[in-house]
């Protein structure tokens, strides 16, 4: 029974990180004896993948608890210091010019509540995977993802107290119709299993798409002299290379366990790439139009993060049997199209979202056509210029007539064939004596392959006009009775504060008044 | 000489949020615990029924029969939001680093008699399996659980079980210089060994419970309630007063951490039984079935730990000691 006490008195061995990693995390878990393994864990079986040895799964960071709580916790010390000296000296006047806050708006609204959804996610997976590395890898990210939601609601909200139109984001998360966007991808994955979860979020997204989500946000807010932003994106970091790194880690493992695998990866590869560049369109938008001072046009983000490194990436796994995701050609086709249509819906339905849009300045126009050179002159400057004279006198345009929205991404039907920018781009499909509308074939193929699921798709317009957009009590019956004004109740919005055009706003005037600049100075494209 | 700062001063249009406005029953400065925690979590208009359980919602209030009108009631005394969390962790952890240090370089443990040595990893270091379904139990509660204001305290305290599941295993390795042994006995000890297996059945019975309050409660009051005081505690008295303090160095953690996090767990407890006669029925149901089957899987451990007589009146006073705990919280003491 002595063994391990006279083993002591030797000195001790000085142990490897990796060694003493293994030795303090691996052998935790045991399989369950008194109840069954797949009643402890119920749901990592149904999707069909199939794991033969966990400690395959290679712990790329190593980090045990203590050392995590302690760079962690020194990174929040020194974030809060700068977030505070940041609110003392009322850093939010020192940006580019007041459009800049309208991404923080959708970043408040649509990231950091996706934030939060990452977070639950993965603490799913750390829950229903039954790999002891893999539970602790995704509880890792788990608490990230956390993080990030709140940091983020704490980095914004000194611009909260300034601005309009972030004022209730999980709130807004709820029910603004373009936040079902960002909503419905997270949820989408959520409600899959563990596997696809992890492929979607940590894959798909973190590894592959994450470049383009962070690289504008954070280079845009140093472009544009929000110090807060960008103080978290450089705190964020260090996170996101961990959780990219275990994204790859993810795949490899999946492929590398069974080869009945590969095709089921193959094909959340396929649908979560899809996913993924639809709820970058947001991105887009904020990249080419958003920034008063711009960090680089969305087709060379890319060109840069996708069709080149993506690239490279799918190269790699050519040697599992995995190919690039399906209409990754049709991603490269809109890249000169994306932002503009973008722009062109949310300039229709800005009344109704909680962020402002306008036509961009002279200048910002020519940096367009600069970097669209084939599609900005011929396509959209024409129709930019046709509604700056239409506000010019006085009738700023406004779309009254809701959108039809594709089934899958919820964006509205606005995007073109991919060989015709001329023609809208329709698909359908019928499911149980029902017709469901589509903006691409991507989206269409996913909801092909579960049609189960995406007819649960909670559909903004759909459910407006089923009158589930409406306060308790409302009686949409009642003499007067207006139903935008009431959908924008519904929506938590103060009307002509948090919408609208930006040149009509109260931002734009307390902007001007509290800070004596151009609310659209930002002229250095 | 009072120098006097010149700043421009302009009004801002809001104090805060307006979700947290309304909690604070009007637009006022608000915390940063208060910011990040109230309606974070989505609560309607959910897309597609979850592949893993059709007949609900992805986040869904049904999974527990515990019923409150505000689930953003269950604050946290401690006003634990991430930073606040890891930077009070991060203090923790270096002092604790420093204990660690300081009984590895003097020997402290290694120049224990061999019985001694063998006893504490008898005792002690096994428990990292039970802390490891600590953090099993503590994140099914993070995922399937309702409202941020609970569930991100049970995010926190997954990382904390494994934090202490994590140096348990460091005590195993100053005990076994390193080489792991220590590490396989005590899994060995946690499949096979007798005394151990009413835990070890236990610990897979909370695995698959289903309702996440009955599990927060199963863990988080009852098993910890027993179990923490009973090691943390009286073994450390019992084995420091005969072989001087150093156990009580290295648990000292532990023992702040418990403390810590039972004001927590109280508050939490205390604020859904206030909420309605039938929560406090149920949460006293709860507490009696796993205060049983807590002892029961108890007793055996406390006997190997404590010698057969000793540890029958340990794990007694213990009880008295829970059942008071019970009574400030508006419980009855449940079975004993």
């Amino acid at each position: 029974m002595n063994t391990v006490a006279t083993a002591v008195s030797a000195r001790a061995k000085k142990l490897s990180q990796r060694r003493k990693y293994e030795l303090l995390t691996r052998g935790l878990g045991w399989d369950t004896t008194y109840q069954p393994m797949d009643k402890a864990f119920p749901f990592d079986t149904f999707e069909g993948i199939k794991i033969h040895d966990w400690d395959k799964w290679e712990d790329p960071f190593r980090l045990t608890m203590d050392a995590y709580w302690k760079y962690q916790g020194e990174k929040e010390r020194k974030l809060y210091a700068i977030i505070d000296a940041f609110q003392q000296n009322n850093g939010q006047f020192n940006v580019s010019d007041a459009r800049y806050i309208n991404t923080l708006k959708l970043f408040l609204t649509g990231i950091s509540m996706a934030e939060y959804a990452s977070h639950h996610g993965f603490a799913l997976a750390g829950r229903n995977l039954r790999g002891v590395s893999a539970r602790i890898a995704c509880q890792m990210q788990a608490i990230d993802e956390l993080r990030h939601a709140q940091t983020q609601v704490h980095t914004i909200s000194q611009y909260n107290k300034f601005f309009n139109g972030m004022h209730n984001p999980a709130y807004m998360h709820d029910r603004v119709w373009y936040l079902s966007v960002p909503k419905s991808y997270f949820e989408d994955a959520m409600t899959a299993g563990p596997f696809e979860y992890i492929t979607a979020i940590s894959f798909s997204f973190e590894y592959v798409l994450t470049n383009l989500l962070f690289m504008p946000f954070m280079s845009g807010a140093a472009f544009n002299g929000d110090m807060a932003t960008v103080t978290f994106g450089f705190s964020a970091q260090s996170d996101e290379s961990r959780h990219m790194t275990l994204g790859l880690e993810v795949v490899k493992f999946l492929l590398e366990q069974d080869p009945g695998n590969v095709p089921i990866v193959q094909k959340w590869l396929d649908k979560w790439f899809w996913r993924g560049y639809r709820l970058l369109t947001l991105v887009a938008m904020m990249m080419d139009y958003m920034l008063p001072r711009r960090v680089m046009s969305w087709a060379e983000g890319w060109e840069e993060y996708f069709e080149k490194n993506g690239g490279a990436l799918f190269n790699d796994l050519a040697r599992y049997g995995i190919r690039m995701p399906k209409y990754h050609d049709v991603a490269r086709k809109e890249k000169t199209r994306l932002s503009h249509e973008a722009w062109g819906i949310f300039y229709n339905y800005t009344h109704a979202a909680n962020f402002h849009t306008w036509v961009p300045e002279p200048k910002e126009m020519d940096w367009l056509s600069q970097k669209y050179p084939d599609t900005f002159d011929k396509l959209y400057r024409p129709r930019l210029e046709y509604w700056r004279e239409q506000q010019k006198a006085g009738k700023r345009f406004y779309n009254k007539t809701l959108p039809l929205l594709c089934q899958v991404c919820q964006i509205p039907m606005g995007f073109t064939e991919p060989d015709d920018p001329t023609k809208i781009c329709y698909r359908e499909t019928e499911y149980k004596g029902d017709k469901y509308h589509f903006c691409s074939d991507g989206c269409k193929d996913i909801f092909n392959d579960e049609p189960e699921k995406y007819v649960r798709s909670w559909l903004p317009v759909h459910q407006i006009y089923q009158g589930n957009c409406f306060r308790p009590g409302t009686d949409p019956t009642a003499p007067g009775f207006e139903p935008l004004k009431e959908v924008l109740q519904y929506y938590g919005f103060h009307d002509g504060m948090d919408n609208g055009e930006f040149l009509d706003s109260p931002d734009r005037y307390n902007w001007e008044k509290w800070t004596s600049k151009s609310a659209v100075a930002g002229d250095r494209p | 000489m009072a120098v006097e700062i010149k700043t421009t001063s302009v009004e801002p249009l809001r104090e805060t949020f307006s979700n947290v406005a309304e909690r604070l029953g009007g637009d006022k400065p608000a915390s940063r615990y208060q910011e990040a925690t109230y309606d974070l979590q989505p609560t309607t208009n959910f897309h597609y029924h979850p592949l893993w359980d059709a007949d609900r919602e992805l986040y869904d209030q049904r999974r527990t029969k515990i019923v409150m009108a505000d689930w953003y009631t269950l604050l946290d005394p401690r006003q634990y939001y991430y930073g606040a969390y890891t930077i009070t962790r991060s203090r923790q952890q270096e002092t604790m680093e420093k204990n660690l240090k300081f009984v590895e370089e003097r020997g402290l443990l290694s120049s224990l008699p061999d019985a001694e040595r063998e006893r504490l990893v008898y005792a002690l270091v096994p428990l990292r399996h039970e802390e490891w379904g600590a953090n099993t139990n503590n994140c099914y509660i993070t995922a399937f659980g309702w409202g941020t204001a609970l569930t991100q305290a049970t995010m926190f305290a997954t990382m904390d079980r494994l934090g202490l599941a994590q140096y348990l295993g460091r005590f195993g390795l100053l005990l076994d210089g390193n080489t792991g042994e220590s590490l396989d006995r005590a899994k060995q000890l946690w499949l096979e060994d007798p005394a151990w297996q009413g835990l070890r059945q236990l610990v897979e019975k909370l695995f698959v419970t289903k309702d996440w309050f009955e599990l927060f409660v199963a863990q988080n009051l009852v098993l910890d309630g027993l179990l923490h005081p009973l090691v943390f505690e009286r073994f450390e008295f019992q084995f420091s007063r005969r072989n001087g303090p150093t156990l009580s160095l290295l648990v000292d953690f532990m023992t702040q951490w418990f403390a810590e996090t039972s004001r927590w767990v109280d508050a939490v407890i205390k604020r859904v039984v206030e909420e309605s006669p039938t929560n406090a029925e149920q949460l006293a149901a709860w507490i009696a079935d796993w205060r049983q089957q807590v002892n029961v899987a108890l007793t055996s451990y406390a006997e190997a730990i404590f010698g057969a007589e000793e540890g029958a009146v340990q794990l007694a006073e213990v009880g008295e000691a829970f059942a008071k705990r019970l009574a400030k919280l508006g419980l009855k003491a449940g079975a004993q």
